[in-house]
């Protein structure tokens, strides 16, 4: 079981996949020669050639788009943002063009965008984008935000092999931090599957990406008070585990949403309502949403910090379900 | 008739392919005539684009091109001719403009929005202007790497060549020196918006250099100057000479869609260009040359107008979609676009 990062992960999906299946490529801006802005794709034109990690001008609407066409043509094209905050360039090309394939034409376009996302490294605010939420309500994508090095993999090589558009959220705080013994053997972690993390009883924490880990902090100190926390990493936001979540809440009636993006339309307020329409009889307290401050990310540390989720505003919020 | 100077040069095309143009040519316009009728029957759901006046360009750029090697057209919603050539059936365009439950998108898209790049040959644009000058680079980068010889034709206008899209996509197939032509309408306004106001540029072809690809300029309306024109373009592409912006210098005669009078354009400009008639100005050069008579073009007609008349009663036959699909087929694993 070799040990790698969450980056390496990314690295060795894609390595991986592109050995195993001729139509599988690269695209995106600085990933050839230079190996990425992060070397997420490091070693790897070296290794496929520049005909399939393809450098491109900084056009984010051509490579979504170029990819999307090449899709259609049966190819499995995987684009790169080099920050995910650039999709909004492309974002046109995404929601109007490439996630509509299925649905109105029958057409199927494997392809994968991915890019680093998210706050905590002190990237400001058009470097820390968690863009989930502003593709949920343009169906036609599918959409996976990876916490653990395992997933980044798993999930990675799904997307890819998936024949439908996905929208691949890495998390670039995660990218060096996060080491993992993974398996040598080909494995994907299903997309649409939620993993229960921590199991608990007395209280849901409902999360995912880098926020997992703030999770198990809060969930580790509230273990020394006698609370039981569940942890689910969401894994997949759409389409997602509903499944999970309602067996989750069910059992500790108390749950807790927590993510990056800001609070006011988040992902986090569709599944508070998906819990208060199918399990309310089941909640013994409000559902508490824990999420970014609802302005852009702020560059310098302290706004930063302040602005971010963190242990201590889980914990505040988790007492006050406890004592509800 | 007309009295517009027009070329006669046949570009090596056999007189079975010069009339065949022609029947594209008159089955363009008379689908077109047919949707109007439809149109006022409100049979058609949706809005109504005419290509009157801009059908030589359409029919004769969609000519120039060989689909047994995988040659893909994509047209804009006046290059219903295009895709005629290419392939596609009447029916399935009446159908698409009904909104039927068979139309090719299951009544889920309008008018000429359809087509599947690999299977038919042609695939229809989205609304969004430019979008797919990205997409068709796509399909020829795919092309190129399946190892295939096949070109991608292009269809931009005065209109759609001001989008950001459009020079992302441009500048990405130049780099690349993909095998694409891209033939850019001057049809004089787009919805009611002058050209002029559109661009700086002299002409639509001068955006080539931006680019480094080529840049040609054609009578849009003589239908072999275009179709010689994008013959050569779609030579140099397959051949690997990269990239041509083509300009077909043509006109709009009718609105927008059937709702706009097009009170916004001079009356004489309309009248210059009726005067201009692509299928007018072909038809007598193709006399002129010996090609075809009168009668033949009579016989053609006939042959259209029957064509015609059973595609629009296979389309009135056909049902409307089941309301309960509408939740179908978001992701292509669902399986509903293999059920028939």
């Amino acid at each position: 079981m070799p040990e790698l990062s969450y980056l390496d992960a990314i690295n060795s999906a894609m390595a991986e996949e592109m050995a195993r299946d001729e139509r599988v490529f690269l695209i995106g801006e600085d990933v050839g020669v230079y190996g990425g802005a992060f070397k997420t794709s490091a070693g790897l034109i070296d290794r496929f050639g520049p005909e399939r990690v393809i450098d491109t001008p900084i056009s984010e609407i051509a490579i979504i788009g170029a990819a999307s066409g090449a899709a259609l043509m049966g190819m499995r094209p995987i684009a790169e943002m080099q920050f995910i905050d650039f999709i909004t360039c492309g974002y046109d090309m995404l929601v109007n063009f490439s996630a509509m394939n299925s649905y109105l034409f029958g057409r199927a376009c494997p392809m994968v965008v991915r890019g680093p996302a998210g706050g905590g490294t002190h990237g400001g605010p058009y470097h820390s984008l968690n863009p989930e939420a502003m593709f949920m309500n343009r169906p036609g994508l599918k959409i996976v935000a990876p916490g653990t090095a395992y997933d980044a993999k798993g999930l990675l090589k799904a997307a890819i092999r998936d024949d439908n558009p996905v929208l691949y959220i890495e998390h670039k705080y995660l990218y060096r931090r996060i080491k993992e013994n993974l398996p040598e053997d080909d494995y994907i972690v299903p997309i649409g599957k939620a993993n229960i993390r921590r199991k608990g009883k007395d209280l849901t924490i409902l999360t995912w990406g880098a926020m997992i880990y703030v999770a198990d902090e809060a969930a580790d100190v509230l273990a020394k008070d006698g609370v039981s926390v569940e942890v689910i990493d969401l894994r997949s936001i759409l389409p997602f585990d509903e499944e999970a979540i309602l067996e989750s809440v069910a059992k500790t009636n108390r749950v807790i949403i927590l993510h990056e993006a800001p609070l006011t339309g988040g992902a986090g307020a569709e599944f508070a309502a998906r819990i208060a329409e199918k399990a309310f009889d089941y909640l013994d307290a409000p559902i508490k949403r824990i999420a970014s401050l609802d302005v852009p990310t702020p560059y310098s540390p302290p706004l930063e910090a302040f602005y971010l989720p963190n242990k201590d505003k889980v914990l505040a919020a988790a007492r006050e379900l406890l004592a509800y | 008739m007309t009295d517009v100077l027009t070329t006669t040069n046949t570009h090596g095309l056999s007189n079975e392919q010069l009339l065949e143009i022609d029947y594209y040519l008159r089955l363009t316009r008379t689908l077109e005539e047919r949707l109007v009728a439809l149109f006022r029957q409100a049979k058609v759901i949706g809005g109504l684009y005419r290509s009157l006046g801009q059908e030589g360009e359409s029919v004769a750029a969609a000519y120039a091109l060989d689909y047994k090697q995988g040659d893909v057209v994509q047209p804009l919603i006046r290059n219903i001719g295009s895709i005629l050539v290419a392939g596609a059936k009447p029916s399935d365009i009446i159908k698409q403009y009904m909104a039927k439950a068979d139309s090719p998108t299951r009544g889920r898209e309008l008018n000429i929005h359809f087509g599947h790049p690999a299977r038919d040959g042609f695939i229809g644009q989205i609304s969004m202007l430019g979008d797919m000058i990205p997409v068709m680079a796509g399909i020829a980068l795919a092309g190129r790497m399946q190892k295939k010889t096949l070109v991608t034709l292009a269809f931009i206008g005065d209109g759609g060549s001001s989008t950001g899209a459009f020079w992302e996509g441009m500048n990405f197939a130049s780099v690349q020196k993909l095998p694409m032509v891209v033939i850019v309408e001057d049809n004089g306004y787009a919805y009611s918006t002058p050209t002029a106001k559109q661009t700086a540029a002299k002409t639509l072809a001068d955006k080539s250099y931006a680019f480094g690809c080529h840049g040609v300029t054609v009578d849009g309306n003589d239908v072999l100057a275009v179709y010689g024109e994008t013959k050569r373009s779609v030579e140099r592409a397959r051949s690997g000479g990269g990239v041509t912006l083509l300009e077909v210098k043509t006109f709009r005669l009718k609105g927008h869609a059937e709702h706009d009078n097009q009170a916004y354009v001079p009356k004489e400009l309309i009248e210059e260009w009726q005067r201009k008639d692509p299928l007018a100005r072909y038809e007598k050069v193709l006399m002129e040359l010996g090609v075809a008579t009168q009668d033949q073009f009579a016989e053609i007609q006939q042959r259209v107008r029957r064509e015609i008349d059973a595609a629009t009663d296979e389309a009135d036959r056909s049902p409307m979609p089941n309301p309960a699909d509408a939740a179908r087929g978001l992701y292509i694993e669902d399986g509903y676009w293999e059920e028939r």
